[in-house]
């Protein structure tokens, strides 16, 4: 096991893969899986403004343009924002902290296959007699009468990728509190690891919800339950509920880790510390406790009353204050600082704007009655791709170019990262501002087509023209990858040259078992301090070399989920095929046999010596 | 705290503020925004008090936030500027600092500030656009002072019911103007939602309970592109959620009630030969789903059709002509994705309709009027 | 350090659960895990009060006609019961006295099984009155939400049993002690579950 850079086969690195319980190969994963996603649902993208470029177009069906658009939303959200985040945070946060790896590596990786196939089983529904279509939302009455399996399969494939991503949750929450290195205090942690803290914390919470409202879902539609129709006495208001419990958190979920991908990336090209860095982690923990209090300023129009609408309405412009700080915190560690403006702080730069504009339009529709207006129409539209691309898909394209010689230890082009930036900055702008006064000017969001001389049709063309910028943008990158990959020049660490935290510190390629001597922290952004203070080993160090303890790889997970992909088939053709009940049992048996396994068979892991450490040279 | 930096930061808000005219800055807004959007159906060209308040509400959320926005830039503009590495030189480590108290208090007492002058009219509109409480008001005879409108959505279409005055419609609103109208909202089948965008605000049908609230009407539509105001379906509700689209004939009180009149009292009549061939065709075919008669109370299973050749649409969306109406009746699916009016054959024992048929139900369905 | 070697009661920590990363880490996960567990539950009974005595119009059934509380009466004190076992099994296990866990361990599944045993009989009885799971919206948010529990019982029950056996030979050490002490930790916040659903659904039920 001494020995990392042995050449394999492809057979040997697949089973590599397939059971690796290493942090660092997971993130990789979570990187691949959450890209081939965000393609998918990009070119479901293009559909929609390919179908709306033009007044009554007939380019895709009506039926069909909904799947398109139920499709774009949930694969956007839970298959490529959230998997590419979660891939950062696994690769990014354990060397933040300077832990070995994270606190359950066996259920990191079980996450991750519970995420993988819970996608592959939505996206089954392409070629199983259609997708989903009663929007991300799938609001209950809508997807109660949607005939076809698509919404058994939306139901069944979110159910078991949220349940990757609730194990994820609480995996990071144990990692930072229990594997900080010594010196490590709450108040030194770097800001992304405080977002994945906090983040991981709302997953914690908010999965719940989700995960009974579909549970709901499944036993309406598959198992003869009655909670959502009213002729029985059911009520479809409780699935906007549990929906938007779960809806609103997850939003923070997916903008909180932006916000620290952000936060360190102003720090390193402005050579300057956070400015305001309590105010920082205070404004991340507030925002993360109003997120779960404002659920229902997406249910204005429903008809909960004035009292519950004036209140939410004011909790939500609430969330405006710490979010403001936040943006003048950054401007203010920017100010004072020696700007470098790399890729990665290209797309900080175009954040702020992008994001503010996002946070204002949010506050607007937090005023009640003027939501009565805008909700539902292209201005929600717009808003929300304002605070989610011009927020986080910005931050997941900047952290691509700032921890890719972290992770693969190369450098992407810098020309061609910076024409990504352009021509997605540009292209998005185009798409969505726009889209704020189609909305103004009364048409709904979710329709296939328009009529003609409503006043939209020029609008909706030049927000089409935008989209194809946004595509040409992400080409670019696709091909940025590529070359990169060939060329394959390592560039060792501390590439950014003005890293200040642990990341950082450590030997490129980064050995699997990360730091070979826990490092000591003395403050933050321990590697700044270290580089100021001349120390030419990297850091100082927390302990003396020893033997390091290792958890051994596992298939398990993979098996577990593959049990739980089988039962979903069982579960979505109950009542029509014989063989659905025999194939549900047979999926779980898989599962629960599997998991019996794990938990009867010792599995100590095993350590790798001092003296095997000391003849590697730490991977450099 | 660096002082040259606090001396910059300053001097930026001093010009952002400078700059920053509050009333010039609405009255362009105001320009700007009403310029965007047709009369009959923007959300900028508030056609009564409600759309007006929300309207307002805009210009005053727009007017903070752009200011937010403004102060944002200045900053940005000016960190950007002065703070870029080719100007402070390569080698340069700037201070660290940690931080500034009064900058936090700074930074978010205004905002709180800010934000309260925003959330005082919001919560008063919040409640007077939820008071429903004068749509009970009785005169000295008992009878209801304002008109309520019953509003039931379906698959994908608007049935209008006026309970107080013993009329039902479909697809059309009529209303009368200058006064508080109100609405019962219901779903029949999957949820939906009302909206006038010119009217003001929407409210979801839900289909377990009544959302009540009311519009106010300024003009007569009949000065409008089509001498109506239009009506969305804004929640998603199937294939054609896009089409599920209505209309808003607004009239002065005195035209309302003789409206309402004529919608009682006309019989439908079949003038001529030929619609008289299309009467006999509609009686066997789609009177079983479609009423003729205004009169009457709401649950039809297809839109009442008494006012028909009133109308604006075929359908809802498609224009009203004898060429469309014979396009919809031929082939429904085909134009509106997912409703439940049956195609011909299941109406025409199992055939299509001929040319002759559509022809004569066309005839007899565009002299259903009780306007002429 | 060796995670098979074998301590005496001198050597044994005070709290064995906590020594090792692993049991730390498990530890705390698991407290978490119940965090996230309260939610879901507070989800379903946010939706049980939504949707109690709800049904198609004239539907006879109500929580009055329907429940008998000596019967659930009787299982909670079971359960109850079944919770303060498995805290003398968690004592022993502190005091490093094997074969007393064990033994303690045993009467709460046995316990647990009477609990489950007139679970059964409960629902059984309710849908031999035609109060099923698809009656109405009533008997869905019923079953599910004391069902789910009833899942968790069984959950419990298996993990128990697997451990008593896995471990039988083998005594105690570092390595089982996280897995007996979070199996006894579920096994309270099953309890502390159904005493809310005992609460919330029987006594609110049948009284208020």
């Amino acid at each position: 096991m001494s020995s990392i850079a042995q050449k394999k086969g492809f057979g040997a690195t697949l089973w590599d893969y397939l059971t690796t319980v290493d942090h660092k190969k997971i993130a990789v994963m979570y990187l691949i899986a959450g890209g081939l996603f965000f393609v998918i649902g990009g070119i479901e993208a293009m559909l929609i403004r390919i179908q709306l470029a033009k007044p009554d177009n007939d380019f895709v069906s009506a039926g069909l343009f909904n799947e398109i658009i139920t499709m774009h939303g949930t694969t956007m959200i839970f298959l490529a924002a959230m998997p590419i985040l979660f891939g950062f945070m696994n690769a990014v946060m354990p060397l933040q902290i300077g832990a070995r790896d994270v606190a359950f590596p066996f259920l990191n990786s079980l996450g991750f296959w519970l995420f993988l196939f819970g996608g592959l089983f939505l996206n089954l529904s392409w070629f199983m007699g259609g997708a989903p279509d009663a929007g991300w939302t799938s609001y209950a009455s809508l997807s109660l009468a949607s005939p076809g399996h698509g919404i058994d399969f939306y139901a069944i494939g979110l159910q078991i990728a949220g349940a990757g991503t609730y194990i994820g949750g609480i995996n990071f929450l144990v990692t930072i509190i229990n594997m900080r290195a010594p010196g490590m205090t709450y108040m030194r942690m770097p800001l992304f690891t405080w977002t994945t803290f906090v983040a991981s914390a709302l997953i914690l919470f908010a999965f719940p919800p989700l995960t009974i409202g579909l549970f709901f879902l499944i036993l309406d539609r598959m198992f003869g339950g009655n909670f959502f129709d009213h002729t029985m006495g059911g009520n479809t208001i409780i699935w906007e509920h549990l929906f938007w419990i779960f809806g609103h958190p997850e939003v923070y979920i997916l903008i909180l880790p932006a916000f620290g991908i952000f936060s360190e990336i102003f720090t390193i090209f402005s050579r300057k510390r956070l400015f305001g860095y309590s105010s920082m982690v205070f404004a991340t923990v507030l925002i993360g406790f109003l997120g779960f209090m404002v659920w229902a300023h997406h249910m204005f129009t429903v008809g909960l009353g004035p009292t519950a609408n004036a209140i939410f309405a004011v909790a939500t412009m609430a969330i405006a204050v710490p979010t403001g700080m936040k943006i003048f915190n950054w401007l203010l560690t920017m100010w004072g600082g020696s700007i470098k403006v790399t890729t990665p702080m290209l797309y900080a730069l175009g954040f702020i704007p992008s994001f503010v504009a996002g946070g204002v339009t949010g506050v607007m529709q937090g005023a009640a009655p003027l939501d009565y207006q805008l909700h539902d129409s292209y201005f929600i539209v717009a808003h929300f791709h304002y605070v989610i691309v011009g927020g986080v898909v910005l931050a997941i394209l900047a952290a691509v170019h700032l921890y890719w010689p972290l992770m693969f230890n190369q450098m992407l082009s810098e020309k061609l990262g910076k024409w990504t930036f352009w021509f997605f900055f540009i292209g998005f702008h185009l798409t969505f501002f726009i889209q704020h006064f189609l909305g103004l000017m009364g048409m709904p969001r979710r329709v296939f087509t328009f009529r003609a001389d409503q006043g939209w049709d020029l609008f909706n063309l030049i927000s089409s023209v935008g989209a194809a910028f946004m595509a040409i943008g992400v080409i670019i990158l696709v091909y940025n990858i590529i070359v990169t990959a060939v060329r394959n020049e390592p560039v060792g660490n501390d590439p950014w040259e003005d890293g200040r935290t642990l990341e950082w510190a450590i030997p490129q390629p980064v050995p699997f078992y990360n730091f070979r001597q826990t490092p000591l922290v003395r403050g933050l952004d321990p590697f700044w301090i270290e580089k100021q203070e001349g120390n030419k080993e990297g850091m100082t160090y927390a302990e003396p070399l020893s033997d390091i303890h290792m958890p051994n790889n596992s298939f398990i997970p993979f098996v577990m989920t593959v049990g739980l992909f089988i039962a979903g088939f069982g579960a979505l053709y109950h009542g029509e095929k014989e063989w659905s009940i025999p194939v549900l049992v047979l999926g779980f048996a898989i599962t629960f046999g599997s998991m019996a396994v794990r938990s009867l068979k010792d599995d100590h892991g095993f350590h790798i010596h001092k003296e095997d450490l000391m003849n590697e040279k730490g991977g450099k | 705290m660096n002082t040259t930096m606090k001396e910059g930061f300053d001097l930026a808000m001093m010009k952002g503020l400078k700059k920053w005219r509050l009333f010039s800055l609405l009255a362009a807004l105001t320009i700007f925004l009403s310029g965007c959007g047709e009369e009959y159906l923007s959300t900028l060209t508030p056609a009564g008090q409600v759309g007006r308040d929300q309207f307002n509400l805009l210009l005053l959320a727009s007017a903070i936030m752009t200011f937010v926005v403004i102060v944002v830039v200045i900053i940005y503009v000016l960190a950007l500027v002065k703070f870029r590495r080719k100007k402070v030189g390569e080698n340069v480590i700037p201070k660290q600092v940690e931080g500034s108290h009064t900058l936090e208090v700074i930074w978010t007492v205004i905002p709180i500030l800010l934000l309260i002058v925003l959330a005082v009219p919001t919560v008063i509109y919040t409640y007077k656009h939820a008071d429903v409480a004068a749509m009970d008001h009785v005169d000295a005879d008992g009878n209801k002072t304002a008109v309520t409108v019953n509003v039931t959505a379906k698959l994908y279409w608007w049935e209008f019911e006026y309970p107080d005055l013993g009329v039902v419609t479909a697809q059309e609103l009529v209303v009368p103007t200058g006064e508080k109208v109100y609405f019962n909202l219901k779903a029949a089948d999957v949820k939906h939602s009302f909206w006038i965008p010119a009217a003001g605000g929407k409210m979801d049908t839900n289909v377990e309970n009544v959302n009540q609230f009311y519009l106010e009407f300024d003009k007569e539509s009949a000065g409008l592109k089509d001498g109506v105001f239009y009506g969305k379906c804004a929640e998603l509700c199937g294939p054609s959620h896009a089409l599920m689209d209505f209309k808003v004939k607004t009239l002065n009180r005195d035209d309302f009630n003789a409206w309402v009149e004529a919608a009682k009292t006309t019989e439908a009549v079949a003038d001529g030969e030929l619609a008289t061939q299309g009467e006999e065709i509609f009686n066997t075919s789609c009177i079983a789903c479609h009423a003729t008669s205004a009169a009457g109370t709401a649950g039809g299973v297809g839109p009442n059709l008494a006012t028909f050749g009133d109308r604006n649409r075929v359908a809802g969306f498609m224009d009203h002509t004898e060429e469309d109406l014979k396009n919809w009746i031929s082939d429904p699916q085909k134009y509106k994705p997912g409703n439940l009016m049956p195609q011909p054959k299941q109406l025409n024992n199992g055939e299509e309709f001929s040319e002759e048929q559509l022809d004569a139900l066309a005839e007899y369905l565009m002299g259903l009027s009780i306007e002429k | 350090m060796d995670l098979n070697k074998k301590y005496t009661p001198q050597t044994w920590p005070d709290h064995p659960e906590q020594v090792t990363m692993e049991g730390k880490n498990k530890f705390l996960g698991f407290w978490l895990f119940l965090g996230g567990e309260t939610v879901l539950f507070a989800s379903l009974f946010a939706t049980y009060l939504a949707l109690k005595n709800k049904g198609p119009s004239g539907m006879e059934f109500s929580t009055q006609s329907l429940f008998e509380l000596p019967l659930v009466f009787v299982m909670t004190m079971i359960l109850l019961t079944s919770s303060l076992t498995s805290v003398y099994a968690m004592y022993h296990m502190k005091n490093h006295n094997f074969k007393g866990m064990q033994l303690w361990l045993g009467i709460t599944v046995v316990l647990g099984l009477a609990f489950l045993a007139l679970e059964i009989y409960e629902f059984n009885h309710y849908v031999h009155l035609g109060f099923n799971y698809s009656q109405s919206a009533f008997s869905s948010a019923f079953f599910t939400l004391v069902g789910t529990h009833g899942l968790h019982v069984v959950v419990g029950l298996v993990w128990i049993t697997l451990l008593i056996v896995r471990n039988a030979k083998r005594g105690f050490s570092l390595y089982n002690a996280p897995k007996y002490y979070t199996a006894s930790l579920y096994w309270h916040f099953i309890d502390v579950v159904w005493v809310f659903i005992f609460t919330v659904v029987y006594l609110m039920g049948v009284v208020g």
